[in-house]
């Protein structure tokens, strides 16, 4: 289960960059649960649609979704496999964590003796 | 031990752990406050964790080297950011060189723990762990295999058969 596919620098600070801002966070959260269109996003946000597009641009650059048109729709589509790298990432993590919550308790359940504070 | 709740947000790259404890917060406290405690469920049982300094202050740093099976070690750090004890808890986490010193070239997690006592002899105790970036956390993971971190299969049965510890 080692993980060590190497996305590029480059490409880590442009996930990264495109993470860093609230409206591009909510937009990926939302993508990620269905294809939504740019139009309807814009709805969502005081701003522009074409603010609303140039947020998309970013994420879009740092692959986390792509676009497609369907009519005179832009659709926005979450990249699957970016997305299940974090999540595959995240389970580990998650498994790490399990671990050391069992050794936890391992150490709670000792009667307290000797604590050196 | 019971696990309640995990969320992982892989937006923002951060993974939330619920978990209830037979003990007071008071009790739960001792595990991160107490560097002999905290020695014993840190590191993995093949790469067990020696705590060296441990000041639990605003600004203060925690160091500690993890042992493995050929006697290599491998050094981290902890810079205390906030601490309210028994209830909060919040943690810088890196690497460092031979010596301890940290190296600001390997990225760093930043750890939340809240202890919640609900009734007086359990505890809540919810820890999040979150990345920066992806390139990060695929190289915290890396650098956690190479030092052992990765189940015993001994564990990796004793999980698989229960998926979450009574």
């Amino acid at each position: 289960m080692v993980v060590r596919h190497k996305a590029g620098e480059d490409h880590a600070d442009r996930i990264f960059r495109a993470l860093a801002d609230r409206t591009r966070r909510d937009l990926l959260r939302r993508a990620m649960v269905g294809t939504l269109s740019v139009s309807g996003l814009a709805r969502l946000y005081p701003m522009s649609t074409t603010a609303v597009q140039k947020h998309v641009a970013v994420l879009e650059e740092a692959g986390l979704v792509h676009r497609t048109r369907r009519g005179r729709e832009q659709l926005v589509q979450t990249n699957i496999e970016t997305v299940a790298e974090a999540g595959e990432l995240l389970a580990q993590f998650e498994q790490l964590w399990r671990d050391r919550l069992g050794r936890i308790c391992d150490v709670l359940a000792e009667p307290e003796r000797g604590e050196s504070r | 031990m019971t696990v309640l709740s995990v969320d992982r947000d892989l937006v923002a790259l951060t993974l939330t752990i619920v978990s209830e404890f037979d003990a007071t917060a008071a009790r739960v406290w001792q595990v991160w406050a107490d560097p002999r405690q905290l020695e014993r469920w840190w590191g993995p049982p093949a790469t067990p964790a020696t705590v060296v300094d441990h000041d639990l202050t605003p600004g203060g740093r925690v160091t500690y080297y993890m042992t493995g099976p050929d006697g290599e070690k491998y050094h981290g750090w902890w810079r205390v950011v906030t601490v309210d004890p028994p209830h909060s808890l919040e943690i810088e986490d890196g690497f460092a060189d031979e010596s301890g010193r940290p190296n600001d070239e390997l990225p760093t997690t930043s750890i939340e723990v809240r202890l919640t006592e609900a009734t007086a002899a359990k505890t809540t105790m919810t820890i999040t762990a979150r990345s920066a970036s992806i390139s990060d956390m695929e190289q915290v993971i890396a650098i956690g295999q190479d030092e052992g971190m990765a189940l015993a299969v001994g564990q990796m049965d004793a999980i698989l058969v229960t998926p979450t510890k009574p």
